[in-house]
């Protein structure tokens, strides 16, 4: 059988204990973690403990801060088991009346929450826009990191996420005017120069012809070649971040510093209701947020007989999306936190290295694998 | 705004401070031969040859380590060179017009070639320079023998004089050639005038009067002190060159017509007719006899040496020497183009007879020596300006640290191979070299075009060769290589006698060889070709008649649907075949497809050779000779792969990317990257910049542009096997390490096998058996470079037999090994035996290069002698070395290395495992770097001559600098103290023995 490492953590333990909430009605049950089974068998099972098979139900669980997050697909049923600690909560609606808006941050904790209650008043009249429960939440192509930048500028993700849609676009050479000080004065950049039509980048409508291209993935383009840009977009392709200057500078995204969430996006399919709820949660992307969310190395063991290696999108990328928020608040989403195990897992294995050699080890399981050096 | 991502921990100053103590890069020395020569030089009184070359570099050579180079600022051709005998000081012409002087001057006590002065010939006055440009180029120089003059003559006749070494030109002193016609009799001067100065020669006794010859024929004997037309020959011929013989009482000219004369030089003063004429190649019309020598011989006749002369019609497209001593006469064929020759010869003015010794022949591909004094005129092997390119180098292998034993046993091969023709030394042995002599042997290793793999010495500043290994005779080709030169009848006429090896053409281009890899302990090699040929060798130090044993493996593995439309695999000859002792033939796997090779290794104590092509790997057992694994990498949808190597849609593609990338060549040139100003890496720029002179530049470039887009699994090609590596490491669990295989592809997938390797006492009942552990699929996909399994210290592991015979530490076994997978994009360390990714780092994310050569190197420090690191090197498609550490993948520094439009070069590099490297700068030259501060080989030595009172004494200086630098000559050994003191005595007494006289220096 082949079996696929999702880099477990390492404190997993044989089995999950759960406690399921269906009305009033409690049923405890345990799931072995190691083979969480799919999302339609566990729904299964729920329907079976609590006795309701003909009966349509959202689910919910309470996860490790407390936000009511909804398992309705396997990637997020995974994570639930996998986070679970020591306890998985799980809550049922009728589908019938389900609130909706009861997902999100905070949404186990706001209602205790009076200061929030204050800052909002509006929060209970106007109840939010519903947001639509699809079965597998994905990332999506977004303008990001608005607050940051200037206003002529623009840093646009590209997720490509396991679509047939190529990425479709081309740069070129090309010079722009800057103001020096020595004057204005003409300097080399790169621009793109044709969106092929029905890709990535033309069906966002996030970039166009003649951008001029500032960054990618976080590094200034300035004073490299057409080939390496080239080569540094391909080597970023699975999660494509590039700071242009719009040629057409009407469309640019205001900031009203009043209400930062209109600032957001105007691609409204990005946010879901994490931002709605607080706003005061940026966009911002780290570095870890860059690399963490990234490709995961297949590794399949080996049996006997040769295997072929099936062509798999990352899974772990939904889930990362799912949970951007805790991503901001400063805690790793899984993919991290089972690298740096990783490291610390050495560190712990080679005390017999040398202090300088040790130093280095530290740092880098500090810095995370993903920071960018420049030499 | 992102300022903040590009912070890095703070530099930490002890780091830093170890940095240096560890990494240094310099281009050191230029192996093999100047690319493009164009002018020959030698000076007989302190045994120096220059070569120089048309993108104008200045190479000198003495006694072999003894080696300068220069560089004129002007990228121009240099057309001859002339050395001031005796001072170290060099006259140069370019083809500009313009004459340099260069000095070899010292500088912590090592010589070094310097650029002194320089001057353009002025246009002759009441001249409009415009209108006659060419009336002042200069033809001919030449230097008097008390070397404080030098005669230029001039395309428009008029002969000038220059004071040296100030290089001012002595005004009054001209000689025009209206001056010559006054006294030339009206008969013949048919009014016209005399031509170009053709050749200037000085009068062996009388250093007062100079031979002129003017191009239409004339010759004439000029006293300087007289001013005045002292002889007068009426020679009809258009002359080519002219060459006293010793006595002075004759000289020979030489002519168009492929004729020479001799004339008398006696009292009468206007000869109308030669003493002697002769056309050798007549009666047929003959070329031009390009340049003579006339030398006297106390044993015979005399020798005379000429240039060019070959019948027209039937050898016209030869390049021909020939040699003729009374009687006898040898007609010296080359395979290339004759630039220019001198001979070794007495030079004491005592001394009756010239008596050469040796002739040094200069052709557009290689120097060749050939014995004067011995029967026959055998060659002499030189000790350098090795023909790297004798056929196209299509694959490098360099090893370190060759056991003594193995050393000697290839030099002894090499040495019965070519039995050396002639005993002679090595005639040009001017200078001393100073470099310590090199402690730790090192093999460079180049794989040809047609089959062959040279052995060179890679130890020290000249690179030798050893020893050449020829797999062509092992398989019917359509010309058998055995006969190739059939031996010339003596009625053949001209004499020819082939010399030189320069042969670039190929038999058979599937005889390519494609990768090398040597074990030194067990003195086995393998060496794989363009038609998937493995060949399993063993040094065997007897001849050998043997009957090839062989086998195939199929490496589709009944794969569907592929058809192989490239080349037919080799076919071996069948029966017995002999071999020379040397490297001998000991299993040859043919691969299925015949796909070139692209990956091999090998393991001598599992007795396992490892190979792939772009179809799938395989591991071969050449013990048992069996089959051990094959595997197909093919991806289903891959057409390219089925393609030979000159299939028309690769080419297609290849050629349409090669345009491209000329575009963007013409475009980027303008902002070049500097790299260290050493003259190596000057000569570099200076071809870099004749060759992108050569191309019409494109005036107006339609806008390039590149596609973005992620590699997909099924690009093509994408199953070429890139990398492949023997381990002994834990694979499978924790607990027990053992054989393991990996593979890596060009689509990013690694494949790890455990291996079940017999021991040695039963390795006649079972067999070697491979089971698939891991299949690793980087997700980027980027071709796998490199694949290295590092202990539980982080050092990489041993090489087969080094541990067991004490050669290096056992690699630590206890602590948990990992793997560090180099892609083209990426570096990646994963822990083992879970495979999980542990410490990485994104080249390509960060500086948009693309990994092209790859090497774990050792760095010992310069302050202490038992402190070393480990590091990981890497050249980048912009010919760059990067260097981090390992396994923490820290980027420790980057230097500019390669230009990065030189895509050859950089394709060609090898890295040392001590911190050196080698990469082509022509078809025919290694530059050689280091990226140690300890491990350096580059040129230290002196030339001598005596110096003047208020020069630096060579010996004080030399002790000083010694301390100061010793670090720096120190080649790994840790006993440079002891060293620099023998070079210390040994330099004493260079310096008694010397001759000549040191004059005046150019202020």
């Amino acid at each position: 059988m082949i079996k696929t490492h999702q880099r477990t953590p390492s404190r997993s333990l044989e089995s999950v204990e759960v406690k399921s909430k269906f009305g009033a009605e409690f049923r405890r049950f345990s799931l072995d973690r190691s083979k969480p089974g799919k999302f339609e068998e566990f729904y299964g099972l729920l329907q079976h403990v609590h006795r309701i098979p003909n009966i349509d139900v959202l689910v919910g669980y309470a996860d490790i801060h407390g936000d009511l997050l909804p398992i309705n697909n396997d990637d997020n049923y995974l994570k639930a088991v996998k986070t679970a600690n020591p306890l998985l909560r799980v809550f049922l609606q009728r589908k019938e009346d389900a609130d909706y808006s009861a997902f999100g941050t905070d949404t186990l904790t706001r209602k205790k929450n009076v200061l929030s209650n204050v800052l909002r008043p509006d929060n209970r009249k106007k109840p939010p826009i519903a947001i639509s429960l699809p079965r597998d939440f994905r990332p999506v192509s977004s303008i990001i990191d608005v607050d940051v930048l200037p206003e002529t500028h623009r840093r646009v993700r590209l997720y490509k996420h396991g679509s047939d849609k190529p990425l479709g676009f081309y740069i070129r050479d090309g010079s722009s005017v800057r103001v020096t000080p020595h004057g204005l004065e003409k300097v080399p950049g790169i621009f793109i120069s044709r969106l092929v039509q029905g890709g990535l980048a033309e069906s966002t409508g996030l970039l166009a012809v003649n951008d001029e291209v500032l960054e990618v993935n976080g590094i200034e383009v300035s004073g490299k070649s057409l080939d390496q840009v080239t080569d540094m977009m391909i080597a970023n392709s699975h999660n494509l971040i590039i700071t242009v200057k719009p040629a057409n500078q009407r469309n640019n995204v205001r900031i009203s510093r009043t209400s930062g969430s209109s600032g957001q996006s105007t691609d409204s399919s990005t946010s879901h209701a994490t931002f709605m709820a607080s706003p005061h949660v940026m966009q911002n992307f780290h570095s870890e947020e860059v690399d963490s969310d990234e490709e995961t190395d297949m590794v399949i063991e080996g049996s006997d007989e040769p295997q072929h290696i099936p062509v798999a999108p990352s899974a772990s990328a939904s889930i990362v999306s799912l949970t951007k928020s805790d991503n901001d608040h400063g805690l790793t989403p899984n993919g991290s936190v089972a690298s740096s195990e990783g490291s610390m897992h050495t560190l712990a294995a080679d005390t017999k290295m040398d202090p300088v050699e040790k130093e280095d080890v530290i740092r880098r399981s500090m810095e995370e694998d993903g920071t960018v050096i420049t030499l | 705004m992102m300022k903040f991502r590009f912070r890095r921990p703070g530099n930490d100053p002890q780091r830093e401070k170890l940095k240096l103590e560890l990494f240094a890069f310099n281009k050191t020395v230029e192996h093999g031969f100047p690319n493009q020569p164009s002018s020959l030089a030698y000076d007989p009184k302190i045994q120096l040859m220059a070569i120089a070359t048309k993108t104008g570099a200045v190479k000198i050579y003495g006694a072999p380590g003894v080696e300068f180079t220069g560089l004129h600022k002007e990228a121009a051709t240099v057309t001859q060179m002339h050395f001031l005998p005796g001072q170290g000081r060099l006259l140069s012409l370019l083809d500009d017009n313009s004459i340099h002087l260069w000095e070899i001057g010292q500088k912590n006590s090592y010589s070094h070639l310097e650029e002194v002065c320089s001057l353009t010939l002025p246009g002759r006055p009441g001249f409009d320079c415009a209108n006659s440009p060419s009336i002042t180029r200069i033809t001919v120089i030449m230097l008097k023998s008390c070397c404080d003059m030098a005669c230029l003559g001039t395309e428009g006749g008029g002969v000038y004089f220059l004071d040296l070494p100030s290089l001012q030109l002595l005004d009054g002193k001209t000689l025009f050639q209206d001056e010559v016609l006054q006294s030339v009799p009206d008969d013949y001067k048919c009014g016209k005038a005399l031509g170009p100065v053709e050749s200037l020669q000085e009068h062996p006794t009388d250093p007062d009067k100079i031979l002129i010859g003017y191009s239409r024929g004339l010759v004439l004997l000029w006293g300087q002190a007289t001013h005045s037309v002292e002889d007068l020959f009426l020679g009809n011929q258009q002359l080519e060159s002219i060459s006293w013989e010793r006595s002075s009482r004759t000289f020979v000219s030489s002519h168009s017509d492929g004729g020479y004369m001799v004339w008398p030089v006696n009292s009468a003063r206007c000869k109308t007719q030669p003493l002697t004429s002769s056309i050798p190649y007549g009666p047929f019309p003959c070329k031009a006899i390009n340049k003579i020598l006339w030398r006297t011989s106390e044993t015979g006749s005399p020798f005379v040496i000429f240039s060019g002369g070959m019948p027209r019609a039937s050898y016209g497209d030869r390049h021909c020497i020939t040699i003729m001593q009374g009687k006898l006469q040898v007609t010296l064929d080359f395979t290339s183009r004759v630039i220019d020759f001198f001979t070794v010869h007495d030079i004491d003015p005592e001394q009756e007879y010239d008596n050469p010794r040796a002739l040094l022949v200069l052709v557009e591909e290689e120097l060749v020596a050939v014995d004067l004094q011995t029967p026959g005129w055998p060659t002499i092997t030189s000790p350098y300006l090795a023909p790297l390119h004798s056929s196209a180098i299509t694959c490098s292998y360099h090893i370190s640290n060759i056991p003594i034993k193995l050393w000697e046993r290839i030099i002894c091969a090499g040495k019965q191979q070519n039995p050396p023709h002639s005993t002679m030394e090595w005639p040009i042995n001017g200078g001393k070299n100073l470099a310590p002599e090199p402690v730790h042997k090192g093999l460079l290793l180049t794989g040809h075009e047609d089959g062959t793999v040279r052995f060179w010495d890679a130890s020290s500043v000249s690179l030798k060769p050893l020893y050449k290994l020829t797999t062509a005779n092992i398989f019917q080709t359509e010309a058998d290589h055995s006969e190739s030169f059939p031996q010339s009848g003596e009625e053949e006429w001209p004499p020819f006698r082939k010399v030189g090896c320069f042969d670039p053409y190929s038999d058979d281009p599937r005889l390519g060889i494609q990768k090398i890899s040597l074990c030194k302990y067990s003195s086995q090699l393998v060496v794989a070709g363009t038609a998937g040929q493995v060949l399993v060798m063993e040094f065997n130090d007897e001849r050998s008649e043997q009957k090839m044993s062989l086998s195939s493996v199929d490496l589709l593995q009944d794969r569907e649907g592929f058809t192989w439309k490239g080349h037919d695999r080799l076919t071996p000859k069948g029966g017995l075949v002999s071999f020379a002792p040397g490297f001998q033939p000991r299993f040859l796997v043919q691969c299925i497809p015949p796909a070139a090779v692209t990956a091999v290794t090998l393991h001598t104590e599992w007795q396992l050779v490892a190979f792939g092509t772009s179809h799938g790997f395989g591991v071969f057992d050449y013990y048992r000779q069996q089959a051990v694994l094959a595997r197909c990498t093919l991806h289903p949808n891959d057409s390219l792969a089925m393609e030979g190597p000159l299939s028309r849609v690769k080419s297609l593609k290849k050629s349409l990317r090669q345009s491209f990338r000329r575009i963007r060549k013409s475009r980027v040139s303008g902002k070049k990257r500097l790299s260290p100003s050493s003259p190596a890496s000057k000569v570099q720029e200076a071809n870099a910049q004749l060759a992108e002179q050569a191309g019409p530049r494109e005036v107006e470039v339609t806008p390039v542009q590149r596609r973005i887009e992620p590699r997909s699994a099924d690009d093509s090609l994408s199953g070429v096997v890139r990398c492949l590596y023997f381990a002994d490491t834990f694979l499978r669990d924790a607990t027990h390490h053992g054989p393991t295989m990996w593979a890596g592809t060009n689509a990013g997938s690694v494949y790890a096998y455990a291996l079940e390797v017999p021991s040695r006492e039963k390795w006649t009942e079972k067999s070697a058996e491979a089971v698939l552990g891991k299949e690793i699929q980087l997700m980027h996909r980027a071709p796998v470079v490199s694949i290295a399994v590092l202990d539980g210290r982080g050092n990489p592991l041993p090489e087969p037999f080094e541990v067991s015979r004490d050669l290096a530490k056992a690699p630590e076994m206890q602590g948990s090994h990992s793997v560090l997978i180099v892609s083209e994009e990426q570096f990646k360390v994963f822990t083992l035996p879970r495979v999980t990714a542990k410490t990485k780092f994104k080249l390509t994310a960060h500086e948009g290069s693309r990994v092209r050569k790859l090497g774990l190197m050792n760095f010992p420090s310069i302050a202490s002698d038992d402190y070393s690191e480990n590091c990981l090197v890497c050249l980048t498609n912009l010919g760059d070395v990067h260097i981090f550490t390992i396994p923490g993948l820290r980027p420790q520094i980057r230097y500019d290395c390669i230009r990065k439009e030189d895509i050859s070069g950089i394709a060609s590099c090898v890295f040392t495992k001590t911190g050196q490297g080698f990469y082509l700068i022509s078809p025919s030259e290694f530059e050689r770097f280091s990226l140690s501060t300890r491990n350096i080989t580059e040129p230290h030595c002196v030339v001598g001559w005596e110096g003047p009172i208020d020069h630096l004494n060579p010996v004080t200086s030399l002790c000083n600098n010694l301390q100061q630098r010793s670090p720096k000559m120190n080649q790994a050994n840790g006993t440079h103290k002891l060293q620099s003191k023998e070079e210390y005595n040994s330099l004493g007494a260079a310096d008694a023995v010397l001759t000549s006289h040191w004059t005046q220096r150019v202020t």
